[in-house]
């Protein structure tokens, strides 16, 4: 889903960065944000998307690996969407990030409590067992689920999908609460 | 006579308390667009669109029948470059929509901002392939600043008028909407509202810093070496007078893009002309060698930078620039300056200090002088017609003061050197697409928004070719322009290419055109042949004196290369130059 583009000045640090995103509820949208990573080739980790408290209104969560650079230029872009209704990158502000899992491993009954051991250290459930396998569901930061798969491929994993993330900032404030202000629409 | 009663009602119930009237969708489309002030469209029918041309009569707005809807798209397009207002076109369901698709990539790339208004097969079909359904909101999402798929006559007017707003606002661009049959004919209430239509979401506030202004004005004041680049944001933004202002005050010389010239007077003499792939070589070399740009309404295109690692190494940037997608994107800002230009440029006039560089100014004169020995007009022409040379007549002739609408080609950048632009929106040219077939259409939508002014379409024998069918639409609307058909035989720029670069092979470029003084004459507009120098002048004035259309066809030397030239991502100061006076005259027969 990515290639590095050949104009993007990459000189600063690319980490994974956060954004919350919310859009107008109406068909197309995630066309239009999907169609603006792929137009301009920006690293996509992980995008999900949901309803939110408000009507008509989602929520996209999108993990990105770019330099701050491209990032104001992702957020900028993402403000020519008309359907884009309010951009937050809360990658340094502090919030909560999660991610959910099932990983469906390759379990005889002779390795079967060593990964239930690896399960219950990093707070798995175990939501499915067969003869020959069993799955697991894990919530977590990111980097979380890859320490847990990590230790659990070399008994072979089976089947696996990972949600992606979605985070929310800390304390009373909600993200996007603010009212319009007196930018230039849609520039 | 109870309609128009009606209608006339709902014009004045701009209050809540006034009853709604009851209007088709058609006539809803048509009663927005007057309040919107259009005053033209450009379209052509078709069975998805029939009800909305069903209603035209009503409307008091003039309907230009095209020949093809792309140049429905081109005439709308030049009509807004011309105007500075919105233009709009209509075209019907599939393979209508489909023909609109280049003029609105078009329009997209140059910041036109455009309403396309595309019938759509009833939304009870809608998915089912029925005939001539096309996705065109899903085709056109990358190349529409915004699209709309109506299905609900309740949702016309507001979809309408939201396609207005986002089309003019901040960087202005095309926006689609897309009207299935069913809402164009479905009554409903219709109240018009005065309230001026917000968007959805919050944009953040682009408020300049104390900061901000302080740090360019002291780059600027500290710079020994400076150039102002002048781009399209400047003539989008009604800002030329302040950077007229701001230029003379800083005494610092500037350069144009193509899409920019105009907006400086090119007889100022702090103007410099046109940077980039066929700018003049001593802009590209002031460009390499300075050591502060202050970048106006432009985004450093390709075209304009050549490879990016070195260039202009040794300068800082101010971008001025209304869209923030646009910052350091290319080209990495040390300051940038958000949101109008206009506003951006008056914060900065007081904090700057005045200047004179006449250093600087002297060295840019001394790589003037240098070019100026290689200049196309010192060359005799020894009885041969050369493109460039009809250019500079056209412009000495008609006192640089017509409105010039350039195809895409060679003609298209020796007009960008020796036809010089005194004010803003004297040159129309398809610059971020580079459209072959924009320069016709082009030229009678800008006729539209420019009745009493001189204007003159610069186009090649081969992009004239490909919307050539408008010619037609002149006759029927009975306008008035003068056409400058650049006749090589080739698809110059192409073959200029091939030339310079695949060995001398010129495959695909030779051109056979038909006749096209007896074209011009079978379509009832006057035309003529110029195969001399001599007979510019009079062919000149006998087009201007042409009641209707006249079209001049300059047979020009086919192998006429334009210079300077950088060669696609090579060093901008690497050009290739023509060759100086001396070296010509030994090729000479
Ligand atoms: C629609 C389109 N197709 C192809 C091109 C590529 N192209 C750029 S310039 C050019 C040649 C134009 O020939 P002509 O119109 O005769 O102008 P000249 O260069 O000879 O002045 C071509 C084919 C283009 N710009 N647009
Ligand atoms: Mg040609």
């Amino acid at each position: 889903m990515s290639h590095d583009s050949a104009f993007a000045p990459s000189i600063g640090r690319r980490i994974a960065r956060t954004f919350i995103v919310y859009v107008q509820d109406r068909p197309g949208t995630l066309n239009r944000v999907v169609s603006l990573f792929r137009r301009r080739g920006f690293n996509i980790d992980s995008l999900t998307v949901g309803r939110t408290e408000r009507e008509g209104v989602s929520r996209i969560t999108l993990v990105v690996q770019s330099d701050e650079d491209t990032a104001r230029r992702l957020e900028a872009n993402f403000y020519k969407l008309v359907n884009v209704l309010e951009v937050h990158d809360v990658t340094h502000a502090p919030s909560v990030s999660r991610e959910m899992a099932f990983i469906k491993v390759r379990a005889g009954a002779e390795r079967r409590g060593e990964i239930l051991q690896l399960c219950e250290t990093f707070r798995a459930r175990v939501v499915d067992v067969a003869p020959e396998s069993l799955t697991a569901e894990i919530t977590g930061t990111s980097e979380k689920l890859d320490g847990l798969i990590e230790l659990l491929r070399p008994f072979g994993i089976l089947e696996m999908v990972r949600t992606g993330a979605v985070a929310m900032a800390r304390g009373t404030a909600a993200q996007g609460s603010g009212g319009p202000s007196e930018g230039d629409l849609a520039a | 006579m109870e309609q128009i009663a009606e209608k006339q009602e709902a014009r004045r119930g701009t209050s809540p308390q006034s009853t709604p009237v009851r209007m088709s969708g058609a006539q809803i489309l048509w009663e927005v667009l007057e309040r919107e002030g259009v005053e033209v469209v450009f379209g052509y029918p078709g069975g998805a669109i029939m009800p909305v041309y069903d209603a035209l009569p009503a409307s008091p707005i003039h309907h230009v029948l095209v020949r093809h809807e792309q140049g429905a798209a081109h005439m709308a397009d030049g009509y807004a470059r011309a105007s500075g207002k919105v233009g709009v076109c209509v075209a019907t369901s599939g393979p209508g929509a489909t023909n609109l698709v280049t003029g609105i990539a078009t329009a997209m790339l140059d910041s036109v901002p455009l309403v396309c208004i595309t019938g759509q097969v009833s939304s009870t079909l809608l998915g089912s392939d029925a005939f001539q359904e096309i996705d065109i909101t899903g085709i056109t999402l990358p190349i529409t600043k915004h699209n709309y798929l109506v299905t609900r006559a309740e949702d016309l007017a507001h979809s309408i008028r939201e396609a207005f707003e986002v089309a003019r606002s901040g960087r202005p661009g095309p926006v689609l909407v897309d009207i299935t049959k069913d809402a164009q004919q479905a009554t409903v209430p219709f109240r018009w509202s005065d309230e001026p239509v917000r968007l959805p979401g919050v944009r953040p506030a682009r408020r300049l810093t104390h900061e901000q202004i302080e740090r360019a004005a002291s780059l600027i004041n500290q710079a020994k070496r400076p150039l102002i680049f002048c781009g399209h944001g400047v003539i989008k933004a009604g800002a030329s007078e302040l950077l007229l202002r701001f230029a003379e005050k800083t005494g610092i010389p500037v350069a144009s893009t193509l899409l920019g010239l105009g907006a400086f007077p090119a007889s100022h003499e702090l103007s410099l002309g046109m940077m980039g792939m066929h700018g003049e070589a001593w802009v590209n070399h002031a460009v390499q060698e300075s050591d502060l740009l202050v970048a106006v309404g432009m985004r450093f295109d390709d075209r304009v930078t050549g490879n990016l690692k070195n260039y202009a190494t040794a300068a800082r940037k101010i971008h001025l620039e209304v869209d923030p997608a646009e910052v350091n994107k290319n080209v990495k800002a040390d300051v940038a300056m958000l949101g109008d230009l206009g506003r951006s440029l008056e914060r900065l006039l007081p904090a700057v200090a005045q200047r004179e560089h006449q250093d600087w100014r002297a060295r840019i004169r001394a790589l003037r002088e240098d070019s100026a020995s290689r200049d196309v007009q010192g060359i005799p022409h020894q009885g041969r017609l050369r493109a460039p040379h009809v250019l500079h007549d056209l412009w000495r002739l008609t006192r640089g003061e017509a409105l010039v609408v350039t195809d895409v080609g060679q003609h298209q950048m020796w007009e960008a050197q020796y036809y010089r632009h005194e004010r803003p929106r004297s040159l129309l040219t398809s610059g971020g697409l580079g459209t072959m077939g924009f320069a016709l259409p082009a030229a009678i939508g800008a006729r539209f928004a420019r009745p009493d002014e001189e204007i003159w379409v610069v186009v090649g024998d081969g992009g004239f070719q490909m919307t050539a069918c408008e010619l037609i639409t002149c006759a029927q609307e009975g306008i008035k322009l003068n056409v400058a058909l650049i006749n090589n035989g080739y698809l110059g720029m192409v073959r200029q290419w091939q030339e310079f670069f695949y060995g001398g092979r010129y495959v695909a470029t030779p051109l056979k055109s038909p006749d096209f003084v007896k074209l011009a004459e079978a379509h009832g507009l006057t035309a003529m042949r110029v195969t001399t120098r001599e007979q510019v002048a009079s062919a000149v004035d006998a087009a201007r004196k042409a009641p209707g259309t006249a079209v001049i066809e300059f047979c020009v030397e086919g192998e006429e290369a334009v210079y300077p030239m950088v060669p696609a991502n090579a060093d901008l100061h690497a050009m290739i130059r023509r060759p100086s006076r001396i070296e010509e005259s030994i090729h000479e027969p």
